[in-house]
């Protein structure tokens, strides 16, 4: 178990927006009739989200009300999960594991490069721009050290590659998500060493020849389809009401 | 090695579409109302025939799991399909690939698993952490809505409704019960059983709980037959798995091959080898933190076949089949205590042996890490495990003791060395006696 309590400063007030209310009550008839507490954690994840990433104390107040609930019952929830951050965040938030599988492979430089451009954990950075938490297992480890910033994971992490990462973010620009190697998500460094009898795929769906895409410069780079979210018809649920892929 | 055209994961690395079209490319939603139209006994006689065991890492047998759900529905208590994708377990990340590339495998089996036990709701619950990939998933249910594969009146004559959940960031929901807890909007805490799922389950009503490995296989042993599927692996441990080889190997990656492989052979063949050679092997935990680690050694890791009942002759289990290998340069007594940290961690609290329990032995463990520890504590330690192991509401105490019991069984020189080390030359604060209480977290 971990202590969760909540922050000392605490806003004075929190509403739900009227795009993310209308989104709440969409949650809550996913469920059966009655059943509408089981919408807890998505909708405090959207008003953790809508807080600037993390929860204050009005906002699960806000949330009990929607749903009907009794306010400990949702401070429960949100003490319990530890997504839920009870303290202010950096506007990106680095979440690295430090769980055994990345530990084995270096999580313990990546902590250094942390505290070293970020500080110690759960401090934020005086211009807001970053705070980092060891986290457990996110579930990426066959592309371990990795670390998740916001809602994408960085993977196959070195200490100069979360460098770069952290300077790219400061200076406002967009770093690529996923494995930060030549390699295609979980397949092996150097190609896929199985799944490369075309016979399996139609014409026209990428053939997957044992390795030529990755000594290919013109092929789609590794890792890119990773960070394109494809526009599924209809689009997938924005992250949040303020997503420019909202409409 | 498996031939390409028996793997059922087709896309697990990402090269091509993952949406409706590719998916039904590589041979998804053909012919699922044939299936249906076989009828429910027949589809759990089938699963029941091609011998797959519960990929979530208890290995029970999916036929037999879906036959303890009542016949018919009750007014008023729905049947539900609950597919567990809360995949936590260090080591583990072979559902994420089939959520982010092949979530059609997915859709498509909830649609024949729910069918099979009279469900006609499956609510899916991914982890809080997986954003990518629950819009992906999110996506392509969806895409199955909008093509009428799903929902009311479906092209399928089987009404059928799919509900994406997610959590946020609580190892113990993978845990079957925690995970209806949470579901119903509650902290994750394990119920007691009985009453079972099948029972008793999400709000009240007959349940089943699949991982999802084992639902997306399920559209693949229908159309290709229980015999196919039966046909790979050993008897008993049938089919084909997904590995995730992490640690210190020289090419980790997720690779789907058949049950029964032996550990050797799949690391060389597909993860390029132990890093310095398979003679620099230290030992390797073949199924996730969970279980008991194997050490290098001729009658050990060396002979393991990667199947359930392979790792339990090897006092070890097959778990989700996550396999971190740990060369002679890993730290094995910090590894562990490290995993023994993540289930402190992790502990839901509602047992005392386990609360209590795992802050206990992450700090022994910190100690022996250094060698600040008396050798009688080895004993100790081994006897609190056995205090845990069995005597909490769910299988965490059990899992949490086990990788205590593995190291204690194999490297138990190995901690005695670093205490005689340390003894020899102990720091100002000298050894801490265990009979001074430390101050609880």
């Amino acid at each position: 178990m971990s202590v969760r309590r909540l922050a000392e400063k605490q806003p004075p007030s929190f509403a739900f927006t009227p795009a993310n209310l209308e989104w709440a009550k969409a949650q809550i008839a996913k469920y059966p009739p009655g059943r509408q507490q089981s919408a807890v954690i998505p909708i405090l994840w959207r008003a953790q989200q809508q807080a600037g990433g993390w929860l204050p104390q009005k906002a699960m107040e806000a949330v009990a009300e929607l749903l009907g609930m009794a306010n400990i019952r949702v401070l429960e929830v949100a003490t319990f999960y530890t997504m839920f951050n009870l303290d202010p965040v950096g506007r990106f938030h680095v979440q690295l594991c430090g769980t055994t599988p990345c530990m084995l492979r270096g999580s313990e430089d990546l902590k250094k490069v942390l505290r070293r451009v970020i500080g110690d954990e759960h401090h934020v950075t005086t211009d807001g721009t970053f705070s980092w938490i060891e986290v457990e297992c996110l579930g990426a480890c066959v592309n371990a050290p990795m670390a998740q910033i916001n809602a994408d994971y960085y993977e196959d992490l070195t200490p100069e590659t979360l460098t770069r990462i952290l300077n790219d973010m400061a200076a406002g620009k967009k770093p690529k998500p996923g494995p930060q190697v030549e390699r295609e998500f979980s397949a092996p460094v150097g190609g896929p060493l199985t799944l490369t009898d075309p016979s399996l795929y139609p014409e026209g769906s990428r053939a997957s020849p044992a390795r030529a895409a990755l000594h290919d410069e013109d092929a789609k780079k590794p890792g890119e389809a990773a960070n394109l979210h494809e526009a599924a018809v209809p689009k997938p649920p924005a992250t949040d009401a303020t997503d420019p892929r909202r409409h | 090695m498996l031939a390409d055209k028996d793997r059922i994961f087709k896309n697990l690395y990402g090269q091509h579409d993952w949406g409706l079209a590719g998916a039904r490319a590589r041979g998804a939603w053909d012919g699922t109302r044939a299936i249906l139209e076989r009828g429910r006994d027949a589809i759990i006689d089938q699963m029941k025939a091609s011998g797959q065991r519960g990929r979530g890492g208890a290995g029970f047998p999916t036929g037999l799991k879906w036959s303890f759900m009542p016949k018919q529905p009750v007014e008023g208590r729905p049947h539900y399909l609950v597919v567990n994708a809360d995949e936590s377990e260090p080591g583990t990340c072979k559902d994420r690939e089939i959520m982010r590339h092949d979530p059609h495998l997915l859709v498509e089996g909830c649609l024949i698993a729910g069918f099979a036990m009279g469900a006609h709701t499956c609510y899916v619950y991914i982890r809080g952490e997986f954003i990518r990939e629950r819009e992906r998933l999110e996506a392509s249910v969806v895409q199955a809505y909008e093509a009428n594969l799903i929902g009311k009146n479906n092209v399928h004559g089987y009404d059928f409704d799919i509900v994406v959940h997610h959590g946020a960031g609580a190892y113990i929901c993978g845990e079957e019960t925690a995970l209806l807890e949470s579901l119903e909007g509650k902290k994750g805490m394990p119920r007691l059983k009985p009453p079972f799922p099948a029972n008793m389950g999400l709000y009240g009503c007959p349940t089943t709980v699949n991982n999802v490995e084992t639902i997306a296989q399920v559209p693949d042993i229908m159309r290709r037959g229980a015999a196919w599927f039966a046909g790979i692996g050993r008897p008993n441990n049938t089919g084909t798995k997904l590995y995730c080889i992490s640690g210190h190997v020289e090419r980790p990656c997720t690779v789907e091959e058949t049950m029964g492989i032996p550990l050797r052979e799949l690391i060389d063949t597909h993860a390029g080898g132990v890093r310095g050679g398979w003679s620099n092997l230290l030992a390797v935990i073949p199924g996730g933190s969970s279980m008991p680690l194997i050490p290098a050694g001729p009658d050990q890791a060396d002979t393991l076949l990667m199947d359930f009942d392979g790792c339990r002759d090897k006092k070890s289990a097959l778990g989700t089949a996550a396999v971190i290998v740990m060369d002679k340069s890993a730290d094995i007594v910090r590894a562990m205590a490290r995993i023994s940290y993540f289930y402190k961690h992790e502990s839901c609290g509602q047992c005392t042996p386990c609360r209590e329990g795992m802050g206990w032995m992450w700090r022994v463990l910190t100690r022996m890490a250094e060698g600040r520890a008396f050798k009688r504590e080895i004993d100790m330690l081994w006897e609190v495990t056995t205090q845990i192991e069995g005597h909490t509401i769910c299988a965490f105490g059990d899992g949490a003791a086990w990788p205590v019991q593995g190291l204690l069984r194999h490297f138990r020189p190995e901690i005695e060395r670093r205490i005689e080390e340390y003894t020899a030359n102990p720091d100002a604060g000298g050894v801490l006696d265990p009979v001074v209480p430390e101050a609880a977290e």
